[in-house]
């Protein structure tokens, strides 16, 4: 089980460096959808462990949090491109600071 | 058995890190899909053939099409590749990685730490999660459907007033 937690801890250690360092936020909604599939794995990982069906049960819940997120994030993508003309995540930067 | 498990991890981790280091966004895309592929196989390793399943079919087959979408509906070109290749340098890396490397360091310590020796993994089918998700989850899946639905609404709005007035 300890190579599983690790190989979960490692993807998401990989998404957490491209979040922090990535502008571009296409490049942030695939560091997070990175991060959120290591979590699941973690869940399923745990799951396995302890013969448990309940760690499934929450990778099916972060799998559907996933991809209603990722849909309500490419829709503000697509009106952050309408609007500022970059990708760039610190053009929108109207709200001051 | 261990042997696929440590190829499709290593897979895994390095099409990860080709996903946050690439400059053109298709490129990162595709490698996630691989990372994705590799992530179900590491699944059924671990005795969930039905989430393995699940995972090539929604995550690398309807978010990771609904990414590429939009993508191509950027319309991005040669301009943005500049425009990444200009913002990331090499010392944009080092905080990112540092921090990240701690975290990981400590992840692996508690892993390796305080779990014992590694048991024969059973196989945990379809009909135990289906019959968790209608029993004692069930509050859980008609919140995830209100949470979809909000998703839909919020998603059909935002992605409608684009194209028209008001911005």
């Amino acid at each position: 089980m300890e190579h599983g937690l690790v190989l979960a801890g490692t993807l998401f250690a990989i998404g957490l460096a491209g979040l922090l360092a990535r502008r571009n936020v296409l490049f942030l909604l695939m560091s997070i959808e990175i991060m959120l599939n290591a979590a699941g794995l973690a869940f399923v990982v745990g799951a396995a462990h302890w013969s448990e069906v309940d760690g499934q049960v929450m990778f099916i819940f972060v799998l559907t949090m996933a991809a209603a997120e990722v849909s309500i994030g490419l829709a503000l993508v697509l009106r952050m491109y309408h609007r500022l003309k970059t990708l760039d995540a610190d053009a929108a930067s109207t709200m001051g600071g | 058995m261990n042997a696929i498990f440590y190829i499709a991890s290593a897979v895994a981790v390095f099409s990860t890190v080709m996903v946050v280091t690439r400059r053109v966004a298709v490129h990162a895309l595709l490698y996630l899909v691989v990372s994705l592929l590799s992530v179900a196989l590491v699944f059924f390793l671990l005795g969930a053939p039905f989430l393995a399943a699940l995972e090539v079919i929604l995550y690398a087959g309807a978010i990771m099409v609904l990414f590429v979408f939009v993508v191509m509906l950027l319309n991005l070109g040669r301009a943005a590749a500049a425009q990444e290749t200009r913002l990331l340098e090499g010392r944009t890396w080092a905080g990112p990685v540092i921090l990240a490397a701690l975290l990981l360091l400590e992840v692996v310590c508690v892993a390796t730490g305080s779990v014992g020796p590694p048991q024969a993994v059973h196989s945990l089918g379809p009909e135990r999660l289906g019959a968790a998700l209608f029993g004692p989850y069930l509050l859980g899946v008609e919140i995830a459907s209100f949470l979809l639905l909000a998703g839909l609404v919020g998603a059909c709005h935002l992605g409608r007033s684009a194209d028209g007035g008001g911005g």
